[in-house]
C-alpha cells in the first residue's frame, strides 16, 4: 500500500473579507452636531419634512443615555471622534451598472457578491435581486427592472424618498419610534442609507431580495435604515449580508430595520452578519448595535427573522415581531457564535397583541474562546390575546472551559387563555462525538464544524437555499482556533 | 499487513496493555477474545488513536506505515476502521450527510476526486440495500433514536461505505438478540475480501459463530496470552478465560 498524501491540513483561514477598498471617499467632517445632520440630509437632497424628523431625533438623542442592562462590556463610545457620512466619490450618480465604479465592482466581486444581471428566463429560480451599500450610499441595486414589471419597488432608500415619499413617509419610523432607544433615536438623526421595498397587494416577489452591506472607509459608522412593506396577501423572502475590513480600532454600526406585513402578507427576512470580529486578543472589531422589528399589522399575517450571527466584536440586537393582527405569527431563528473575545447579547421580543397569534423562538448560542453569548428574550401576551401561543427553545453549547453562555428569558402573561412554553439547555462538545468523526475520517476542525452545524440545523434549515451553505462554511470558520 | 509489536499504554498514568504483540495478514480475520478488564477496548482505542491513551513502548505499523505517529482521522485515511461498542449519537447531522462527509473527506485524503451529490447518493442507496438496510435511515440524524441493532448495522453500512483495510470490531455483539447479530455478521462477512484484514473483538464465542476467524488470540493482563485456531474459542467458552489461561501456562 502506497503511503497516502497527508490530509490537506485545515488551513485556517482567517476573515477573508477584511480588505480594503482604495478608492477616494468623500466623508462628512468628522463629529456630530446638528450641523452633520443637516449636513447628510442636504447630501441626500432630502425634503424639510425628513430633515425636520432628524432634527427631532437628534435632539431627542441628545437627553438619552447608552443603554446598560446589556450583558456586553466595551468603553464608553466617542461619538465625536469619529465619521458620519462616507460615500465614494464619482460624479454623478450611477444611472446604470455600467456608470458603477470598476474598483466597486470588483470590491463586490471580491465578496462574491453578484452585481451583473443573469439573463431570467421564466420560471429559473436562484436569481437574487441585489441592493448594494457601500459606507453611506447605495452603489447599484440589480433587477430593478424585472421587479418593476411586477409593480415591486426594490431600490435604496434614499431613492424611494424622492420617488415614493407617500409609502416612505406613511411607514418610516412606525415600526421603530426614535424614542425606542438610544441606537434607534441616533439612527434616525443620522441614517445614511437603506433599501426599501413594497411589496404590491397579491403579488408573490419571484426572487430573493437582498441587500449587502460593506463598511470600508476607517473611523465611519454605518447607520442603515431598511423599510419593507408588504401589502395585502403578498409575500417576499429577503437576506442581509455584511461585511467590513479588517481595523485596529472598533466600529460602530447602528441599523434600523422595519417591516410592515399586511393582512395575510407574509416577510422572510435572513441575515447572515460577518462583521469584522476583531483579532484574538479581541483588539479591532464592529460594534453592531442593531434594532430590528417586525409589524404584523394585518389579519393573519407572517413574520420570520432568522439569523446567523457569527461578526461582530460586540453584537446588541433583538429582531422582534409585534403580533397585532388577528392570527399574526411571528417566528424567530437564530445562531449565534462568539469565539475569542466576541460579546453578543441578543435574543427577541414576541409581542402578542391580536387573538390567536403564534409565535416560534429557537435559539442556538455557540460560545468558544473567552466569548460572552447571551439569550435574552421577551414573550408578552397583551389582554387581548386571547388564545395565543408562544413556543421557545433555547439551546447553549460552550467550546473550552473560559467562555460562559447566559440566559435572560422574560414572559409576561395577561391573558389567562394563552400558552407560553419555554424549554432550554446547555452542552458542552464531548470528546465522544469528536472522537467518533475524526475515526471517520474528519480533522478535530471539520468535526467541530459537522458537530455545531449539526446543532443549528433547525435554524439553518430556514434559511434559503443560497444562503445556507455559505452559512455552514460561515460556522466552521469562526470556530478556528476554538479546538486542538 | 498490521503489525504490533510489543505495545504499552497506559491512561491517567495506569499501563493497561504490558507488551501487547501481534501479526494480522492480509485478508485475514482474528478474533482477539479476554475477560472484562484485560485491555480489549483499550487495544481498539489506541490502535484508532483516541485521546487520553499515552503509548508508552511498542510499535504499531499498518502496511509499513508508522500508524502511532498519525492523528486519528489520517489513520482513517489510511484505512483504519472502528466499528463502535457503543455508537455515537450526532444530533442534527443525518446519516447522509456524515457518510457523505466522511467519504469525501477520506479520499481528498487519499488524493481521489470528492463524489458529488448524485454519485454520493446513488452510492450510498447502493450500500444501504446491500446490507438490507433500510434507505430511509439514511435521513434520520447519525444513531439519534436508532435502536441496539439499527445502530450496530448503521457502523457496518459507513464500513461498507469506507472501503477500509483494517476493520476493528469492538464488542460488536453487545446489546444485540440473535436476530440482530446474525444481520451485523452477515454484512460484516460480506466485507470480508483479500485486502481487507478484521480484527474482531468480543468477550463471547456467539459471535465467531457467525464471523468465523482465522486465528483467535487471548487477552489477559494486558498482553496476547495465548493463540490458536477457532477451535480455541470453543475451548474458552467451555472452560472459561481462568482455566483456559492456566492451560496455556502448564
Amino acid at each position: 500500500m502506497q503511503q497516502p498524501p497527508s490530509p490537506a491540513a485545515f488551513t485556517p483561514e482567517p476573515y477573508k473579507y477584511g480588505f480594503v477598498t482604495p478608492i477616494d471617499t468623500e466623508t462628512a467632517p468628522k463629529g456630530l452636531s446638528e450641523a452633520t445632520v443637516r449636513y447628510i440630509s442636504a447630501k441626500k437632497g432630502e425634503p424639510d419634512w425628513l430633515l425636520a424628523q432628524r432634527l427631532k431625533a437628534f435632539a431627542l438623542w441628545q437627553t438619552m443615555e447608552t443603554p446598560s442592562w446589556g450583558k456586553v462590556a466595551f468603553p464608553p463610545i466617542d461619538y465625536q471622534d469619529a465619521y458620519y457620512y462616507a460615500a465614494p466619490k464619482k460624479k454623478a450618480a450611477p444611472q446604470s451598472l455600467e456608470d458603477v465604479d470598476p474598483e466597486l465592482l470588483k470590491t463586490y466581486e471580491k465578496l462574491g457578491i453578484p452585481l451583473k444581471e443573469q439573463a431570467i428566463l421564466a420560471g429559473v429560480e436562484g436569481a437574487v435581486a441585489v441592493d448594494a451599500v457601500f459606507d453611506s450610499v447605495s452603489v447599484a441595486t440589480t433587477y430593478k427592472k424585472a421587479l418593476e414589471e411586477k409593480g415591486i419597488l426594490f431600490c435604496s432608500l434614499t431613492e424611494a424618498i424622492h420617488n415614493h415619499p407617500d409609502l416612505v413617509k406613511k411607514y418610516l419610523g412606525s415600526v421603530v419610534p426614535p424614542s425606542d432607544n438610544y441606537y434607534a433615536a441616533l439612527n434616525a438623526a443620522v441614517f445614511t442609507e437603506g433599501s426599501f421595498v413594497y411589496i404590491p397587494k397579491g403579488v408573490r416577489c419571484p426572487m430573493e431580495l437582498s441587500t449587502y452591506f460593506r463598511i470600508n472607509a476607517a473611523n465611519t459608522g454605518q447607520f442603515e435604515r431598511t423599510l419593507i412593506v408588504a401589502d395585502d396577501d403578498s409575500y417576499v423572502s429577503y437576506l442581509e449580508g455584511c461585511t467590513a475590513p479588517k481595523r485596529d480600532e472598533n466600529q460602530l454600526h447602528a441599523a434600523v430595520v422595519e417591516l410592515v406585513a399586511l393582512d395575510r402578507a407574509e416577510i422572510k427576512y435572513a441575515t447572515v452578519q460577518n462583521w469584522y470580529p476583531g483579532d484574538e486578543n479581541g483588539v479591532g472589531g464592529i460594534y453592531n448595535f442593531v434594532t430590528k422589528r417586525g409589524l404584523c399589522k394585518g389579519a393573519s399575517s407572517k413574520i420570520s427573522w432568522t439569523q446567523v450571527e457569527t461578526g461582530s466584536a460586540i453584537t446588541w440586537k433583538y429582531p422582534s415581531c409585534v403580533l397585532q393582527g388577528d392570527y399574526s405569527s411571528g417566528a424567530f431563528y437564530s445562531v449565534a457564535i462568539t469565539n475569542h473575545h466576541q460579546q453578543a447579547d441578543t435574543g427577541t421580543k414576541m409581542i402578542h397583541i391580536g387573538r390567536g397569534t403564534r409565535s416560534t423562538i429557537i435559539s442556538k448560542g455557540i460560545s468558544a474562546g473567552h466569548a460572552q453569548n447571551t439569550y435574552r428574550g421577551l414573550v408578552r401576551m397583551a389582554r387581548t390575546a386571547h388564545g395565543a401561543r408562544n413556543k421557545t427553545q433555547c439551546d447553549s453549547l460552550l467550546i473550552g472551559d473560559q467562555c460562559g453562555a447566559h440566559t435572560f428569558p422574560v414572559i409576561v402573561s395577561r391573558d389567562p387563555t394563552a400558552r407560553v412554553e419555554h424549554e432550554a439547555t446547555t452542552s458542552r462538545v464531548s470528546e465522544d462525538r469528536l472522537f467518533y468523526c475524526q475515526q471517520r475520517g474528519l480533522s478535530l476542525e471539520e468535526a467541530m464544524a459537522l458537530i455545531v452545524n449539526g446543532f443549528c440545523r433547525e435554524v439553518m434549515k430556514e434559511l434559503p437555499m443560497e444562503f445556507a451553505v455559505e452559512a455552514q462554511k460561515l460556522i466552521g470558520i469562526s470556530l478556528e482556533g476554538s479546538v486542538g | 499487513m498490521l503489525e504490533i509489536k510489543n505495545l504499552s499504554a497506559a491512561i491517567d498514568g495506569k499501563e493497561i496493555l504490558k507488551g501487547l504483540s501481534l501479526s494480522l495478514p492480509k485478508g485475514q480475520v482474528h478474533a482477539i477474545m479476554g475477560p472484562n478488564g484485560a485491555g480489549k477496548s483499550t487495544l481498539s482505542y489506541v490502535l484508532a488513536g483516541r485521546a487520553g491513551y499515552t503509548v508508552t513502548g511498542g510499535s504499531v505499523t499498518l502496511n509499513g506505515q508508522d500508524l502511532l505517529a498519525m492523528a486519528p482521522h489520517e489513520r482513517a485515511a489510511a484505512g483504519v476502521f472502528l466499528a463502535f461498542q457503543y455508537p455515537v449519537e450526532i444530533p442534527g447531522v443525518t446519516t447522509m450527510n456524515f457518510l457523505k462527509t466522511a467519504l469525501n473527506a477520506v479520499r481528498a485524503a487519499r488524493g481521489e476526486k470528492a463524489l458529488d451529490v448524485m454519485q454520493m447518493l446513488k452510492l450510498l442507496r447502493a450500500k444501504a440495500k446491500a446490507i438490507g438496510m433500510d434507505e430511509d435511515m439514511l435521513k434520520r440524524p447519525v444513531n439519534v433514536g436508532f435502536s441496539g441493532g439499527e445502530k450496530k448495522r448503521c457502523e457496518v453500512l459507513q464500513m461498507a461505505v469506507l472501503e477500509p483495510r483494517l476493520c476493528i470490531l469492538d464488542e460488536t455483539d453487545s446489546g444485540l438478540d440473535i436476530d440482530a447479530l446474525r444481520i451485523v455478521a452477515d454484512g460484516v462477512n460480506a466485507l470480508r475480501d483479500a485486502n481487507r484484514s478484521m480484527l474482531v473483538i468480543t468477550h463471547y464465542q456467539r459471535l465467531l459463530d457467525y464471523i468465523k476467524p482465522d486465528r483467535v488470540h487471548v487477552l489477559a493482563g494486558g498482553r496476547i496470552e495465548r493463540s490458536g485456531g477457532p477451535e480455541l474459542a470453543l475451548e474458552l467458552e467451555e472452560k472459561g478465560y481462568g482455566q483456559a489461561s492456566a492451560g496455556a501456562q502448564a
